[in-house]
């Protein structure tokens, strides 16, 4: 992976490994990737395949008996993987924010939205409080809630789920952070609410020239906001690109079975195409390829070594023994 | 909100008039006080008279409404014993069991909430064990033990601590008060640590089952994301949504040691209202233990009512209907 000056964070071979009494999970294992300035990567994935995790490692929230075991995380090449916690509690809200999947259950029920917005600048800031007020307000009409002074005083329960998703995103944005990490953020939304969600993030993210890492299952969603894109599978990259080259011409079969999931509305009787089997259990993977069981394409090699992560077409890489060439059918 | 507030009134007569009329027939079936007042050598007639002065020769619904009728008019009687008021009595007493609670209770909750917190955060730490095997002794042993052993070790042996009384007290708006004056806070500490011992152990269980609970949820996280404080992060935003049922206990304690702090007050000889509730038990005087008990039951209701309005404070969903 190249690092260039645009580079505002790069994750080197990330580890992070949860040491429970039924074995180690090797929850991300060995993860390189790098976000430029300005850019929108997505970080995709079946549920349990360490995306949330890769989120948490680099804001360093990683609770036992979970541990970040080795790797890099460089923001501005300083490396968060080696931060203290006081440097990182200064990092967390004004360099990097987060935005969580469930706005139910993100914000505080007990403080008004005033206050939870106020903390953020009252941590990062030197604003006095009325000029703190002033920038909660601006920033609620700028995620589009109207009667924003008013709404201030209000508690979360008061807000519907897109609101306060809108709240959420309004409270990582407030400190004009360089990255958001947004974990699923339209997942518990209502499917007309998601589009307007994405629609203002990456607006938010456009107008402040902030870079977002979105974590999602959802490849379409994905594939409208992003930049490129990163695939994870048991805690691994299997595949990497740019999202338009990913999406048309992807390399690795198990990419190929995430876009084939996605339903096409132009051929709306044809049956919904999945990937067979499950995930294999994290504690105790097989040698060889992790996909393999579930891989249309698994041959004797893949179940001797693993592949490692190669150039495919162009700027592309994946990891696969056997990967798909532009015009193959899965 | 006063349409709450006369449904909560109304609940409240009623519950004191159930009382009165559970005490008022229970007592009517333990023993006869007028064998308590009577010389041992009384005459049959002497006995009959003094039935008679107390009114117990009338019928026992004839007795009930002369008690009630008068207690509507504000008469509470007159104890058999002292020949005072009963009310009277009580409330000399009330200021001495009241501030020994305030302090126990001040205690309790100094020392639970933060021990609470820090187990509750730190669930698997050596020192939240020891912290869980502490509060599982405040619990399980009896006051009057930890009484007699904080005597012994602090009156008796180490000779730091007075063992009975309340010490000198001073008069602060029309109240006798031992926090008034140093001795008196000198007397009142053995007593108050050991009313306080089970509550603390309680609520400091109940805290750190509720941060454990709030721990798991996403707005923790969520405000670890934004960067605040470790501190922050529990006191501010876990602390205040694990405190319901905090409260809730610390509301049905404050009541309990108001009320039955007798046993406290009775091993510190401390002039309280408890001691009173068991000497006039002895002593069959009726009046006294009626008075009390209602008493009892009209602060368990306040208490309940004031922690229904802490509710509101600490979570906006509740509203009082």
């Amino acid at each position: 992976m190249t690092t260039t000056d645009n580079t505002l964070l790069a994750v080197h071979d990330l580890r992070t490994y949860f040491h429970t009494f039924s074995g180690t999970v090797k929850a991300v294992n060995g993860v390189s990737f790098a976000i430029g300035k300005g850019e929108v990567m997505g970080l995709v994935g079946e549920s349990g395949g360490g995306k949330s995790v890769v989120g948490f490692s680099i804001l360093g929230l990683i609770d036992s008996p979970g541990r970040i075991m080795g790797g890099k995380i460089l923001l501005d090449g300083e490396d968060l993987a080696q931060a203290g916690e006081d440097r990182l509690r200064q990092i967390r809200g004004r360099e990097i924010s987060m935005v969580f999947q469930d706005p139910m259950t993100s914000l505080n029920p007990l403080h008004t939205v005033g206050q939870q917005m106020d903390e953020v600048l009252r941590l990062h800031t030197d604003l006095d409080a009325a000029a703190r007020r002033t920038a909660c307000i601006e920033m609620l009409e700028s995620v589009g809630i109207s009667r924003a002074a008013d709404r201030l005083g209000a508690y979360p329960h008061q807000f519907s789920g897109g609101m306060r998703q809108r709240v959420v995103i309004a409270i990582a944005m407030l400190a004009r952070p360089r990255l958001i990490i947004a974990d699923e953020p339209t997942t518990a939304l209502d499917v007309t609410i998601q589009s307007q969600i994405l629609k203002l993030m990456r607006r938010q993210i456009a107008d402040k020239g902030a870079s977002m890492i979105l974590i999602t299952h959802d490849l379409a969603v994905v594939s409208e906001m992003a930049d490129h894109i990163t695939v994870l599978y048991c805690g691994k990259v299997v595949e990497r690109g740019r999202t338009r080259d990913l999406i048309e011409t992807p390399s690795h079969p198990y990419t190929r079975g995430l876009i084939d999931s996605i339903p096409d509305p132009a051929n709306r009787h044809a049956r919904l195409k999945q990937i067979p089997g499950t995930v294999p259990d994290i504690r105790n993977l097989p040698q060889g390829c992790n996909f393999r069981d579930r891989c249309p394409r698994a041959q004797a090699l893949c179940a001797e070594q693993e592949p490692e992560l190669r150039p495919q077409n162009g700027a592309q890489w994946a990891a696969c023994h056997y990967p798909l060439q532009p015009g193959d059918s899965a | 909100m006063l349409g709450y507030l006369l449904k909560r009134l109304i609940q409240m007569l009623l519950v004191l008039w159930i009382v009165s009329l559970v005490v008022f027939l229970m007592m009517s079936f333990t023993g006869d006080p007028v064998f308590m007042i009577v010389p041992i050598d009384a005459t049959d007639a002497e006995i009959a008279q003094a039935r008679r002065i107390l009114g117990l020769d009338e019928s026992l619904p004839v007795q009930y409404w002369i008690f009630i009728s008068s207690l509507l008019q504000g008469d509470f009687g007159q104890s058999y014993v002292f020949r005072q008021p009963a009310m009277t009595l009580i409330l000399e007493r009330m200021p001495a069991t009241i501030e020994m609670v305030v302090v126990a209770m001040v205690l309790a909750v100094v020392v639970a909430i933060p021990l609470g917190v820090y187990a509750g955060a730190n669930p698997n730490g050596r020192l939240s064990r020891m912290i869980m095997a502490g509060s599982l002794l405040g619990i399980s042993l009896p006051g009057f033990w930890v009484g007699m052993v904080l005597i012994y070790l602090f009156a008796v042996h180490w000779g730091i601590f007075p063992s009975s009384g309340r010490g000198d007290t001073a008069e602060v708006f029309g109240l006798r008060l031992s926090l008034a004056t140093w001795d008196g806070w000198h007397h009142i500490a053995l007593p108050a640590i050991t009313l306080s011992l089970g509550t603390m152990a309680i609520l400091l269980r109940m805290t750190r089952a509720g941060m454990m609970e709030v721990a798991r949820q996403d707005y923790m996280k969520f405000a670890r994301a934004k960067g605040a404080t470790r501190h922050d992060v529990l006191y501010k935003h876990g602390l205040k949504n694990a405190l319901i049922p905090v409260v809730t206990i610390f509301g049905l304690q404050l009541g309990d040691l108001i009320a039955f702090a007798t046993i406290t007050e009775t091993i510190f000889s401390w002039p309280g209202m408890g001691k009173l509730l068991i000497d006039s038990i002895y002593r069959a005087d009726r009046p006294v233990i009626v008075v009390y008990l209602m008493l009892v039951a009209l602060i368990f209701v306040v208490i309940n009512f004031l922690v229904d309005i802490v509710y509101t404070l600490i979570d906006p969903r509740i509203t009082l209907k």
